[in-house]
C-alpha cells in the first residue's frame, strides 16, 4: 500500500496528537505551525533564546508534551515546519481527487523574504485553534485593555506581567488560568469577575461536574488555580462584569456592574475600580478561515459556529479532517482526543484498531464537556445594553454603535456586505476576526432577523469568515515561484513511498493531574 | 504602573538573558533575545505605539496575531505584527498610524486580503501606511 501524505495545520494539542496518530497509521506527515515552537496555545513555551532551565514550572502536562515533541521531531516520516503559515487553500482542478492544495509561507512573521511552498497532500487535518472573543464595551480600545489570552500568552511566552493592578473579567473557566499566570508573574490581581451568576454556572455544569472534569484530567488544574486565588486573596465574583473602561490614553479605571442572568445591568450596582490593566474574555471564537476556505460546512450552536465533523472527525469537504477548538470549545484534553482520531482516519488507519473505542469515548466526553461549558458560560442576550452610541464595535475601522444602527436602519433588507461597506465595520486589517461575530449579531438584532451566520445548518461559509488570504502575504512573495516541498512530498498528484506500518494509535497522554 | 518583565533572577523558569538593542522611532530600547517586538516595547514601559484612524493610541490587544492592533514597520517592512515578530539585535522599528486617512493592510482591495506592498523606497515615519 502507498503511504498517505497527511498535512497537519497547527501544532497545538489537537495537531500534535493528529501528527502522532497519522504516523502510527503509516502516513508521511508534514506538520506546520506559524509559531516557532510546537505546543499551540495550551503548551505555550518560552522562546528557545530564553534558555529556560525549568519551563515545566509554568505548565500542566509538561512531560507527555515534551515526550511527544521529541518523538515527532525525531520521526523519520515526520517533517516539522515551524514559522510556516498557511495563507491559502486552493481547490483541486475539476476531476482531480483530494483536499485543496495548501499554500505555505515559511519565515519570520509578516516578513517579506519568506519562502513559498505548495503542497498537495492526500489528506488535510485542520487544527488552527481559537482566539478570545471579546464583546465591545465603552473604552475597550484603550491601551491596557487586553484579551485574557494576550495576558496568558505574554505571561507564559514572554514572562511579561501586563500590569500591577489587574482585573480579569468576562466569562468562562479560562479566566482562572489567566489570573494564575498573572499572579505567578508577580502581578496583583484585583479580582476575577465571571459575568454569569452562580446559578447559571451550577445549572450549566449540571450534575457531577467534577467527575466529568476528572475524566478530562482537568481536576488538578482547577484545584491549583482555585488554591492560588485563595492564597493571594483574589476574590472570584459571579454575576458581575466590566461595563466600561476609562482613562486618558490608557486604561486607568473600570466600571463594573452586577448583571442579571441575561446580562442586563442591575441599575445602581456599578462601582469603579482603579486598575492599570484589564484582561477580558467572553469565550472563544474558532479560527474558521481555513475550514471555510476548504469548503467545510459549519454547524451553528448557541456558542457560535464550528466546523461540522462526523464521528471520525471528517468534515464535509473531501479529504479534510478537523480537530480541536475549531469543532467546539472543549479544552486541551478533548482537542488531543479529536486530533488523535482525525490523524488516524486521515491517514487511512484501520477502523478496527484496539485503541479506537477508548479514544472515541474520550472525544465524546469532550463534546459533553463542551456542551456543559457552553451552557454554564453563555453570553447573555442583553449584553448590548452596555453599549453607548459612541462605543466602538469595529476596533480597526473605529465604527461605532451609532453608525451600525444608522446603517441597519437605512440598509434594512440589504446584504451583510452592503452594511460592511456602508460602515466599514469588518473591513480593517483584522478582516473581521475580532468584530465579525459581534457585528453579525448586532446587525441581525437591529434588523430583527436571525444573524446570517445562522441561516441554515450546514450552509457553507458565512461572509465574516471568508478571507481569501488566511494570513497576510506580501506581493513580492506572491510573485516568487514556490520552492520545492520537503523531500518525499509533492506539490501535485503522484505516488508516495511505501512505509512500514506501525501497530496502532495511542491514547493521548492524559496523565493523572 | 504598567507591564513589566519578570526579572530573570526571580523567574521560576530559570531564564537567562542575552541582551539585544532595537531602535523605535530612533530611540534605542534594550531587550533580550527571544522577546517579540511587542515584548520589548511593553517591557520598556510602552503600552501603545500605533494610532488608529482617529489618532487614538493602540498597542497589544490579542497578543496572538489576530487583531492587527500592534502593527509596526520593521527594517522598512510595514504592517508587521509586533506580537508575532521576534526582535533581532539592531532592528529598526518605526511606529505606524492610520490617522489622516492612511490606508493600511486589510482593505477589500485587489486581493481582498491583508496583503501589504513592499516598503516604499523612502524611509520615513509618515502618517500613512502603504497597503494594497
Ligand atoms: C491566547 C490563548 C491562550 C490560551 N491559554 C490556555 C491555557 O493556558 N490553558 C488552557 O487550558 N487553555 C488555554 N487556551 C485555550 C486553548 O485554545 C485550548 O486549551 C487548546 O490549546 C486548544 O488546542 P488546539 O490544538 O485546538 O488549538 P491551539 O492550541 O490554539 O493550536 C492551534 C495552532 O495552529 C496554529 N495556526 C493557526 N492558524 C494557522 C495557519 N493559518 N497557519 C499555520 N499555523 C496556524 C497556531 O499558531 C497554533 O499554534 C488558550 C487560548 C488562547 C487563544
Ligand atoms: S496584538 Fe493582536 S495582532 Fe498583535
Amino acid at each position: 500500500m502507498t503511504a498517505r501524505h497527511v498535512l497537519v495545520v497547527g501544532a497545538g494539542p489537537a495537531g500534535l496528537a493528529a501528527a502522532r496518530s497519522a504516523l502510527a497509521a503509516g502516513a508521511e506527515v508534514v506538520l506546520v505551525d506559524s509559531a516557532e515552537e510546537m505546543g499551540g496555545q495550551y503548551h505555550r513555551v518560552p522562546p528557545a533564546a530564553f534558555g529556560a532551565a525549568h519551563p515545566e514550572r509554568l505548565q500542566h502536562h509538561w512531560a507527555p508534551f515534551t515526550r511527544l515533541r521529541r518523538e515527532l521531531r525525531a520521526h523519520p516520516r515526520c517533517t516539522w515546519w515551524p514559522e510556516t503559515a498557511v495563507w491559502a487553500l486552493e481547490p483541486r482542478d475539476p476531476g482531480e481527487q483530494g483536499p485543496p492544495r495548501v499554500h505555505l509561507l515559511h519565515g519570520p512573521a509578516d516578513g517579506s523574504g519568506r519562502t513559498r511552498h505548495v503542497l498537495a497532500p492526500d489528506a488535510l487535518v485542520l487544527a488552527p485553534g481559537a482566539h478570545d472573543r471579546v464583546l465591545p464595551f465603552p473604552g475597550w480600545e484603550l491601551p491596557g485593555v487586553f484579551t485574557a489570552g494576550a495576558a496568558q500568552a505574554l505571561a507564559k511566552g514572554e514572562r511579561i506581567a501586563v500590569g500591577e493592578r489587574v482585573l480579569v473579567a468576562g466569562s468562562g473557566p479560562f479566566l482562572l488560568p489567566v489570573a494564575g499566570s498573572l499572579l505567578e508573574a508577580g502581578a496583583g490581581v484585583r479580582a476575577v469577575l465571571e459575568a454569569n451568576p452562580a446559578r447559571t454556572l451550577a445549572r450549566g455544569w449540571g450534575s457531577r461536574p467534577w467527575q466529568l472534569a476528572a475524566h478530562l484530567g482537568k481536576t488538578g488544574e482547577l484545584r491549583d488555580y482555585a488554591g492560588q486565588l485563595l492564597r493571594h486573596r483574589v476574590p472570584y465574583r459571579t454575576g458581575r462584569a466590566v461595563v466600561e473602561a476609562r482613562g486618558t490614553g490608557r486604561v486607568e479605571e473600570v466600571v463594573t456592574a452586577r448583571l442579571r442572568p441575561d446580562w442586563s445591568v442591575v441599575p445602581g450596582s456599578s462601582r469603579t475600580l482603579a486598575v492599570d490593566a484589564l484582561c477580558v474574555s467572553h469565550g472563544f471564537s474558532p479560527q474558521l478561515e481555513l475550514p471555510v476556505a476548504a469548503g467545510c460546512a459549519l454547524l451553528p450552536s448557541p456558542a457560535g459556529e464550528f466546523v461540522r465533523v462526523d464521528g471520525e472527525q471528517r468534515t464535509s469537504a473531501e479529504g479534510v479532517w478537523a480537530a480541536g477548538e475549531i469543532t467546539g470549545i472543549a479544552g486541551a484534553p478533548a482537542a488531543r482526543a479529536e486530533g488523535a482520531l482525525a490523524g488516524w482516519y486521515a491517514a487511512g488507519g484501520d477502523r478496527t484498531a484496539r485503541a479506537l473505542p477508548r479514544l472515541h469515548q474520550v472525544r465524546d466526553q469532550g463534546r459533553d464537556f463542551a456542551a456543559r461549558l457552553a451552557r454554564a458560560h453563555p453570553i447573555g442576550a442583553a449584553w448590548p445594553g452596555w453599549l453607548r452610541p459612541d462605543t466602538l464595535v469595529c476596533r480597526c475601522e473605529e465604527t461605532d454603535y451609532a453608525a451600525l444602527c444608522a446603517a441597519a436602519r437605512e440598509e434594512s433588507g440589504a446584504a451583510a456586505r452592503t452594511a460592511r461597506l456602508a460602515t466599514r465595520a469588518g473591513l480593517g486589517p483584522c478582516q473581521a476576526r475580532i468584530c465579525g461575530p459581534t457585528v453579525g449579531e448586532l446587525r441581525a438584532r437591529l434588523r430583527g432577523s436571525a444573524p446570517d451566520a445562522r441561516d441554515a445548518e450546514g450552509l457553507a461559509a458565512p461572509s465574516s469568515h471568508r478571507r481569501p488570504l488566511a494570513q497576510p502575504l506580501r506581493l513580492g512573495e506572491l510573485a516568487r515561484a514556490p520552492a520545492p516541498p520537503p523531500p518525499g512530498h509533492r506539490a501535485d498528484g503522484g505516488p508516495g513511498s511505501v512505509p512500514p506500518r506501525d501497530p496502532g494509535p495511542e491514547l493521548p497522554d492524559d496523565p493523572a493531574p | 504602573m504598567t507591564a513589566r518583565l519578570v526579572p530573570a533572577a526571580d523567574d521560576a523558569t530559570g531564564r537567562r538573558e542575552r541582551p539585544l538593542r532595537i531602535t523605535v522611532d530612533g530611540e534605542a530600547l534594550d531587550g533580550f533575545a527571544g522577546q517579540s517586538i511587542a515584548g520589548v516595547l511593553l517591557a520598556a514601559g510602552r503600552l501603545a505605539w500605533r494610532r488608529g484612524p482617529s489618532g487614538a493610541p493602540r498597542g497589544v490587544f490579542c497578543g496572538i496575531g489576530v487583531c492587527f492592533d500592534c502593527l509596526v514597520r520593521v527594517n522598512g517592512e510595514p504592517d508587521v505584527r509586533a506580537c508575532r515578530r521576534r526582535a533581532r539585535d539592531g532592528d529598526t522599528v518605526l511606529t505606524q498610524s492610520r490617522a489622516g486617512g492612511g490606508e493600511e493592510a486589510g482593505d477589500e482591495g485587489a486581493s481582498g486580503s491583508s496583503a501589504a506592498l513592499p516598503a516604499p523606497a523612502e524611509e520615513d515615519n509618515s502618517d500613512t501606511e502603504d497597503g494594497v
